[in-house]
């Protein structure tokens, strides 16, 4: 057990390795508690025509990803920037699937970085916007290609989702929010579920299943890193714009011509003439694993750091992620991985390292 | 300077394992180490002909979880490095107090294994972490 956002997790069970293999051929169970799920909800007229507008203008303010767009149970991958474009945290934003819910999202944040989020969301939102969190309750990842059948019997639900959708159902008055997405590139589903009896219940049911074991934040780490997925104060943070993090598929075109979210101008500017750095795939093609902080050399200068590294159980070799100077973010390019004071061979590479299996 | 004359193995505070002969020492991480660790990925065994104090940073091995530092359990030169574990570094989950072994020290002060353990002493150590 390791201390992590304020709250004791496992890193491993079984081992990090059985477990990323496990979870990449049957079905792993990830407590993700610890992350900050919460409501953002219109303080009137929820439910009523135009809600969903107007609680989409008003996140729209923080966020550079058209909200306004996502049809009910639709939700998006997007970034909390502050004035300088700068991302503040990664999260995704799901519209309620409910008719009568529409002007209320559910939103799900980074567990380290929940408290400063909601501060920022309240104070910028202050008056027109409630925010509800929901970090009491538990919040499980169920990822891996048999997760759909093993979670069907408990929600059926879920198998009629595809990728970055979401259920919401209601039992015993208890609100209970299925969305089918992940952060290991395999398909999932994250369930929220009541901090009770019931809610336990059903995740001992979940484990009850032989498809099914639990994975520790090791794993956890080396299934997001091939999958090329970000870590936040990792692989971005404050000091890093969507477009040197190449996030900027999150800011859709219509955002983009309204130029409306913080720090639009600069990031606006890097879409047009290219950042400085951009992160990008890194392949160490000796067997020594570059971690977190390692240098990057070209000719002898330092151009760059990794951000993410280790050891990828299922490319079964290393694998990493880091930040270069834009003119060496072209995949191929021949790198030196200054490992312990020693140059290793490695090279630039596309993401990610293995092939999402999302249902689409 | 202390010789050994029959074959002694001693085991240190950083789980490692140190099988002394004469003037020489092979050494290696123990089951007990390698099982904490998990899948090893990497190794990287000290050049032959550097020479370490006690205690130094001598070798690394990498699991999928993260780098761990292997210390020179006595001084001295190293003579033998086991050039198997750069493409099997599973070879030391497989057999870390065998074919595992990381590297042969020529060691100068024998009286350095005095504050090893023996296995009763190494194994009550294991039962406290």
């Amino acid at each position: 057990m390791v201390p992590f956002a304020g709250y004791e997790m496992p890193v491993q069970f079984e081992g990090v390795k059985p477990e990323h293999l496990w979870t990449r051929e049957h079905a792993g169970l990830f407590d993700v508690s610890h992350m900050g799920p919460c409501f953002l909800y219109l303080k009137e007229g929820l439910g009523q025509p135009g809600a969903h507008e107007k609680i989409s203008a008003l996140i729209e303010r923080l966020v550079p990803s058209a909200i306004s767009t996502l049809k009910p149970g639709q939700g998006r991958l997007t970034v909390l920037l502050n004035d300088e474009g700068g991302i503040l945290d990664d999260l995704i934003i799901t519209r309620m699937p409910d008719a009568n819910l529409d002007g209320m999202l559910y939103i799900v944040v980074n567990g380290a970085a929940k408290h400063d989020d909601w501060a920022l969301i309240r104070e910028k939102l202050a008056g027109e916007a409630e925010l509800q969190t929901a970090d009491d309750r538990i919040l499980v990842a169920l990822q891996g290609p048999e997760a759909e059948a093993v979670l069907t019997p408990h929600f059926p639900e879920a198998a009629e989702l595809s990728f970055m959708r979401c259920a919401h159902v209601q039992k015993d008055g208890e609100r209970y929010m299925v969305s089918r997405c992940g952060y290991t590139g395999e398909d999932g589903f994250e369930l929220l579920l009541p901090n009770n009896e019931t809610g336990l219940a059903y995740v001992r049911g979940l484990l009850a299943d032989e498809r099914v074991k639990p994975i520790g934040l090791g794993a956890r780490d080396s299934l997001r890193l091939e999958a090329g997925l970000c870590l936040y104060g990792h692989d971005m943070d404050a000091s890093r714009t969507p477009v040197e993090a190449d996030l900027q598929w999150v800011i859709q075109k219509s955002r983009r011509e309204r130029a409306d979210f913080p720090g639009a101008e600069k990031i606006l500017k890097q879409i047009a003439d290219g950042p400085a750095e951009k992160r990008v795939g890194i392949l160490p093609l000796e067997r020594a694993p570059a971690r977190e902080g390692t240098e990057i050399h070209v000719e002898g200068q330092l151009v760059g750091m990794v951000t993410s590294g280790g050891f990828g159980p299922s490319t079964d070799g290393p694998v990493a992620m880091g930040y270069v100077r834009a003119d060496l973010a072209t995949p191929g390019t021949k790198i030196d991985l200054m490992v312990r004071g020693k140059a290793r061979a490695g090279e630039v590479t596309a993401l990610p390292f293995v092939q999402p299996n999302y249902k689409r | 300077m202390t010789q050994f004359t029959q074959q002694t193995t001693f085991y240190t505070e950083d789980h490692e394992w140190v099988t002394v002969h004469g003037d020489l020492a092979t050494v290696g991480i123990t089951r007990y180490a390698a099982e904490q660790l998990g899948d090893v990925v990497f190794v990287e065994t000290p050049e032959v002909g550097k020479t370490f104090k006690k205690g130094d940073e001598m070798a690394v091995v990498e699991s999928v979880k993260a780098a761990s530092d292997v210390y020179a359990p006595l001084s001295g030169e190293v003579i033998d490095a086991n050039s198997m574990l750069a493409d099997s570094p599973e070879t030391v989950n497989e057999h870390p107090e065998g074919e595992g072994w990381f590297c042969v020290i020529k060691f100068s002060d024998g009286a350095e294994t005095r504050n090893l353990m023996d296995k009763d002493a190494y194994f009550e150590f294991c039962k406290g972490q």
